[in-house]
């Protein structure tokens, strides 16, 4: 049995984790923008 | 203001480390040009899918770090009281709750090839998944809870998971359990090639955390001084609203 598979599905959960909280971080920073400009007004 | 300047660069060269660790775990030999690299060799056993090995126990030694950093500011933050060290407390909670969700993840994926199941209720992995739920726990608090002693709070249950992370850890030295025993200490042994991979690959993760810890900080700062802005406005418009109302 190739166990290949389960070794790309890990690495790939990995960073599909990273990349989906970093996303969250960047949508949180876009919106804080938003807040700064409005503040600004 | 030097961090600040410095964050592209370090950014860049974390990248670099990421792809490069990466891809000394996946092949056993690179060819980089002339360069030759030797990689991590495929175990004998398991074949490759021990090579989820290198992201899962980086991952998880990571998030135990985080989870360390989360008790020590805590600790601080009940002595003292300073918002920054609340701020580290949460930050580090948050980015070792995605750690310790990618080794939730890989583990039972490791584990269906090798174990022929996904998952078993054996001590180490029960008491991960609980370690788990009590940074959640905690997460779920600081963005829910509007009490002004939600900090204070927040700092005495992280107190207690840290208590969790010792146990978790050495669950595998004191206790028989189905997961594999630690490849450092506790009798364990690993071939040089491999821990110098795995060392790397961990390099790699924490620098990454790092960035990650540091990017997540600027923007709690950055909310709060908002915060507190709103919080000063509003304070400014309700005399001139009251005027208004008495006119």
């Amino acid at each position: 049995m190739s166990s290949n598979p389960y070794l790309f599905a890990a690495y790939a959960a990995t960073w599909i984790i990273h990349i989906i909280y970093l996303a969250t971080i960047k949508r949180r920073y876009a919106r804080l923008k938003h807040e700064i400009d409005d503040l600004k007004k | 203001m030097i961090m600040t300047r410095a964050f592209p660069i370090l950014g860049i060269l974390t990248g670099i480390l990421l792809i490069y660790a990466m891809s000394i775990a996946l092949n056993p030999v690179l060819h980089v040009g002339s360069l030759k690299l030797n990689g991590a060799p495929t175990e004998q056993t398991m074949g490759n899918v021990q090579r989820i090995f290198y992201y899962h126990v980086p991952s998880a030694w990571t998030a135990f770090i985080l989870f360390f950093i989360n008790f020590g500011a805590s600790v601080y933050y009940l002595a003292k009281r300073t918002p920054t060290a609340d701020i580290v407390a949460l930050v580090s909670a948050e980015v070792g709750v995605v750690f310790c969700t990618i080794v939730l993840v890989t583990g039972p994926i490791w584990a269906r090839p090798v174990w022929g199941i996904w998952w078993t209720w054996d001590l180490r992995l029960t008491s991960t998944l609980v370690l788990w739920l009590i940074y959640v726990s905690y997460l779920f608090l600081r963005r829910f809870s509007s009490s002004g002693q939600t900090p204070m709070l927040a700092a005495a249950l992280a107190v207690l998971g840290a208590l969790c992370v010792p146990f978790v850890y050495f669950s595998i030295w004191f206790f028989r359990t189905q997961h594999p025993q630690p490849v450092m200490g506790g009798g364990g042994s690993i071939d040089p090639r491999m821990l110098h991979v795995l060392l790397l690959n961990w390099l790699a993760f924490s620098c990454f955390a790092f960035l990650v810890c540091w990017s997540r900080f600027r923007l709690e700062k950055l909310q709060r001084d908002v915060d507190e802005a709103h919080a000063m406005r509003s304070l400014m418009d309700e005399p001139a609203s009251a005027s208004r109302s008495t006119r």
